[in-house]
């Protein structure tokens, strides 16, 4: 900026002159406005879609987002019925996979953060970044070759398993993360008191980082909550109410919107709006108190 | 830590050195009359295991069954107890090397003060001593530090134990921010696998009465230990420490972020605390180190960068009539 140069370092000529704006200042300060605007509307679009997408599964879901949908059965063309087996089938098949996941990511991170050389460490991660990565069709299928060819059976265990593989990695991840924050200082803290390694890692180490740890965790459910893909080749979904037949094909609310979205019956496009509804609302609340938390957390 | 939790001696031994304020000890403690002073040997009474024989004391780290013992009480010698022996210790990191040909002879029931420039090696030593220092990727030790008379880097010693023997105090204090003040000072007995509540509550109110922290805290023993002011968290690390009951006690520059008077009340706990403990104490401070020690180590760095021991001696000799050049130049301020 040519008002900024002292006028003594431009000799021969009076302070004045150099104040005043030229014509490459005003096209200058142009291109700035320009630039700053363009990047403005990048960010709005980057927003948009998430308020878009709110309004309009709400606008859709809000009516069919009732009492009979989260309570009854579902019944043929969608007359009278509502999503239960659905709800009931998430119910079942999101915990298990967390079940499963959660000790196997978190033990991963732990051994990455504690144990393992920074090559293993360095390895370990990168797998864990590529399974993220990987479409969750190609695990759906891997799975139904896995766990429901040899039983010749849908089953919502091979749902749960489907969806544990796509959390694991998610897990692992925010674990770890979480745990490089815990300082060194109180490892060496543990370790000078005659406290084993295994014993640090779990009672000191992992202790501390808990909170960030659950937050990964409740975020991997929200994933896998949504996930429709790995369960369509194995909990397969189910009209019925199943609750407790972990080896017979199960309904799971992304499979009820994935049906009932395809259906050319207007009830049962209602109650797909309304299951994409509570999906959408739980992945939001869970989002919402996590990230509330780890935001208030940091800014203390 | 099933392991330790079937070994019966071990409460009582290594809490042994500890019985302040004539509290009545606890029935797992019947070593507890064992005064630290030298020659003051505890008679074998009840509660010892019967291979114990007279007049030989056995090494905490030598109590019990199982793998990581000491060879037997043997080994111990009489005479000592904290007794510190360091030969020809050389400390690697990769391979440079931090610490060349140190002999050092620490004695118990005093203060040894290590001092000297910056990245000559103290805290290095410091963590050698308690082997802290092989937990650094690629740190080796060679030569021999003896406590009592056994070679604490032996085949048959487990570091784990040998930690329990050699309390660290830190630079910063480090309390769990998980736990509150009282699972702080018990977090040494709980990792490793001592639940009995009588026991627990016996050594948090001995080991913060003799950290001078009792009566600032003893009402607010569930709040959480990061509450307290940063003079009070050193001192809460300090009593942390002291419930495994150490026979040796590592400072590594304990006051140095702390304010004046935090700092004060630390060196008068020293003080206190080497009527039963030996003590090695890392400072910057030459003032520290003189008001504080009873013999005062001079370090510093050689052209390869290795540190090495320049001097050992009284300290007041030091500080006022050393034997070596560079110590008189150290102390006096014209280096470092």
């Amino acid at each position: 900026m040519s008002q900024g140069i002292p006028s003594s370092l431009v000799a021969g000529r009076p302070a004045a002159a150099l104040l005043v704006r030229t014509r490459a200042d005003r096209r200058r300060s142009l291109v700035n406005s320009a630039f700053q605007g363009v990047a403005l509307l990048a960010a709005v679009a980057c927003v948009v879609p998430l308020g878009a997408l709110v309004t309009f599964v709400v606008m859709n879901g809000a009516g069919a987002l009732n009492l009979d949908l989260l309570t009854r059965p579902t019944r043929a063309l969608g007359l009278g019925g509502g999503a239960a087996a659905a709800i009931l089938g998430s119910l079942q098949i999101v915990p298990i996979a967390a079940v499963i996941a959660a000790p196997i990511g978190v033990l991963a991170a732990l051994y990455t953060v504690e144990f393992s050389g920074r090559r293993t460490a360095t390895l370990i991660r990168f797998a864990a970044d590529v399974m993220v990565g990987i479409p969750s069709i190609l695990i759906g299928i891997f799975a139904f070759a896995l766990f429901v060819l040899p039983f010749h059976q849908f089953n919502a265990l091979a749902g749960s398993l489907a969806l544990a593989i796509i959390m694991v990695p998610v897990v692992m991840r925010t674990t770890e993360e979480s745990l490089r924050l815990v300082p060194g200082s109180l490892r060496e803290a543990s370790l000078a008191l005659g406290v084993p390694m295994w014993r640090t890692a779990l009672s000191v180490v992992l202790r501390t980082g808990l909170s960030g740890v659950a937050a990964g965790l409740m975020l991997a459910v929200a994933r896998a909550a949504g996930e429709t893909a790995p369960l369509i080749f194995t909990a397969f979904g189910n009209q019925l109410i199943n609750v407790g037949g972990l080896g017979k094909p199960m309904d799971a609310l992304p499979l009820f919107i994935f049906v009932n979205a395809r259906q050319p019956y207007e009830a049962q496009n209602s109650q797909a709006w309304g299951a994409a509804l509570l999906l959408l609302l739980f992945v939001l609340a869970v989002n919402v108190i996590v990230r509330g938390r780890a935001g208030r957390r940091n800014s203390r | 830590m099933a392991i330790d939790a079937a070994q019966p001696e071990t409460p009582g031994a290594p809490e042994g050195r500890q019985n302040p304020q004539g509290r009545p000890p606890p029935e797992t403690e019947e070593t507890a009359v064992a005064g630290h002073a030298p020659g003051v040997r505890h008679a074998p009474g009840v509660g010892h295991s019967p291979e114990l024989r007279p007049g030989v004391q056995r090494l905490p780290i030598a109590v019990g069954p199982g793998p990581g013992d000491l060879t037997d009480g043997a080994a111990a010698s009489e005479a000592t107890a904290g007794l510190l022996e360091v030969r020809h210790l050389n400390a690697y990191y990769g391979t440079f090397r931090a610490i060349r040909d140190v002999d050092l002879s620490i004695r118990p029931n005093a203060v040894t003060a290590l001092i000297g420039p910056s990245g000559c090696g103290k805290t290095t030593f410091l963590r050698t001593l308690n082997r802290m220092h092989e937990l650094v990727p690629g740190a080796t030790v060679q030569g021999t530090i003896e406590l009592d008379g056994v070679d604490v880097y032996g085949s048959n010693i487990d570091p784990v134990r040998l930690r329990r023997v050699m309390g660290m105090v830190f630079q910063r204090p480090s309390p769990f921010p998980t736990m509150s003040i009282y699972d702080n000072v018990v977090a040494g007995l709980r990792l490793t696998g001592r639940h009995q509540r009588s026991e627990l509550d016996a050594v948090v109110e001995r080991s913060l009465r003799r950290a001078a922290l009792w009566d600032e805290v003893k009402d607010k023993l569930r709040e959480n230990g990061m509450s307290l002011s940063g003079g009070q968290q050193q001192r809460l690390c300090i009593a942390r420490a002291l419930a495994v009951g150490p026979e040796v006690l590592l400072m590594d520059e304990p006051a140095s972020a702390l304010d004046p008077i935090a700092t004060l009340r630390i060196e008068e706990l020293i003080a206190e605390l080497k009527q039963s403990y030996t003590i090695v104490i890392v400072t910057h401070n030459m003032q520290q180190a003189a008001r504080v020690s009873d013999r005062t180590a001079f370090l510093t760095m050689g052209e390869d960068r290795a540190g090495y021991l320049v001097e050992v001696d009284e300290t007041s000799r030091i500080f006022t009539n050393p034997r070596e050049r560079l110590t008189e130049d150290y102390v006096s301020g014209r280096f470092g």
